[in-house]
């Protein structure tokens, strides 16, 4: 398993390929890779500032993958979220996960990115041509995250 | 012994700190007091502290209100989180 919070910049290939090193027995790669795109809710972004709880952070990415390994059968998996500031058009996060079928890979990973979003502790502001705005938590992200609940 | 608090991204602008250090107050044991005990500051502290959707994370834990607090814990306050 390999999770990391990071500034620098991620290459998804190279995590997929060290999660499978020699395994014969992988069928599905599932990644996902969130970026910064040029509108969200404010018009004219520049880019995103993340701030994260450095001694927490890990800890809830590390029990949000737990969870996930505990309810898909999948192999290992990857999360990589950076932090600082980020340019529109460039990475903020990956997930990675690897199995021997492809069902288990999907759900896993959007199990991952649902509850990243709404448990682990990072927060965006917005840089923007008029200035700078905190990112507001949106409902629509914790109903993604309530619908794995059983 | 005392209390290490921890204030982030909003809610760090808006109270103006980072983190501090607090001896614990008399009578305070959970993180609904210490929630009330902050707000009763006033200006900026009731504002954050009054409009109630801020989390909180005891030893790195997320925590309820009714969550105990003790001498040496790292207690952080934060708005709902927004990564990914």
């Amino acid at each position: 398993m390999h999770i990391e919070v990071q500034e620098r910049d991620f290459d998804v290939e190279a995590l997929s390929r060290a999660l499978i090193g020699p395994r014969k027995d992988i069928g599905a790669v599932v990644s996902f890779t969130g970026r910064v795109r040029d509108r969200s809710e404010a018009q004219n972004l520049l880019a995103l500032e993340l701030e994260h709880y450095p001694a927490m952070t890990e800890k809830a990415l590390q029990e949000i993958a737990e969870q996930a390994r505990q309810r898909w059968d999948i192999d290992d998996l990857a999360i990589v979220h950076r932090v600082g500031r980020l340019a529109v058009g460039e990475a903020i996060v990956a997930v990675v996960v690897i199995s021997a079928h492809r069902r288990d890979a999907f759900e896993a990973c959007e199990f991952l990115m649902d509850y990243l979003k709404t448990r682990a502790p990072f927060w965006k502001k917005e840089i923007t041509t008029d200035g700078e705005a905190w990112v507001e938590a949106r409902h629509s992200d914790d109903e993604a995250a309530a619908r794995w609940e059983e | 012994m005392s209390l290490q608090i921890l204030y982030f991204a909003s809610l760090r602008e808006a109270v103006g700190q980072s983190s501090e250090s607090l001896d614990l107050p008399e009578g305070l044991s959970s993180v609904g007091g210490l929630r009330r005990h902050l707000a009763e500051r006033g200006g900026h502290w009731a504002e954050a502290f009054g409009q109630g959707r801020l989390l909180a994370s005891v030893n790195q834990q997320m925590a309820e209100d009714d969550h105990p607090v003790a001498d040496g814990d790292e207690i952080a306050f934060f708005p709902p989180v927004t990564g990914g």
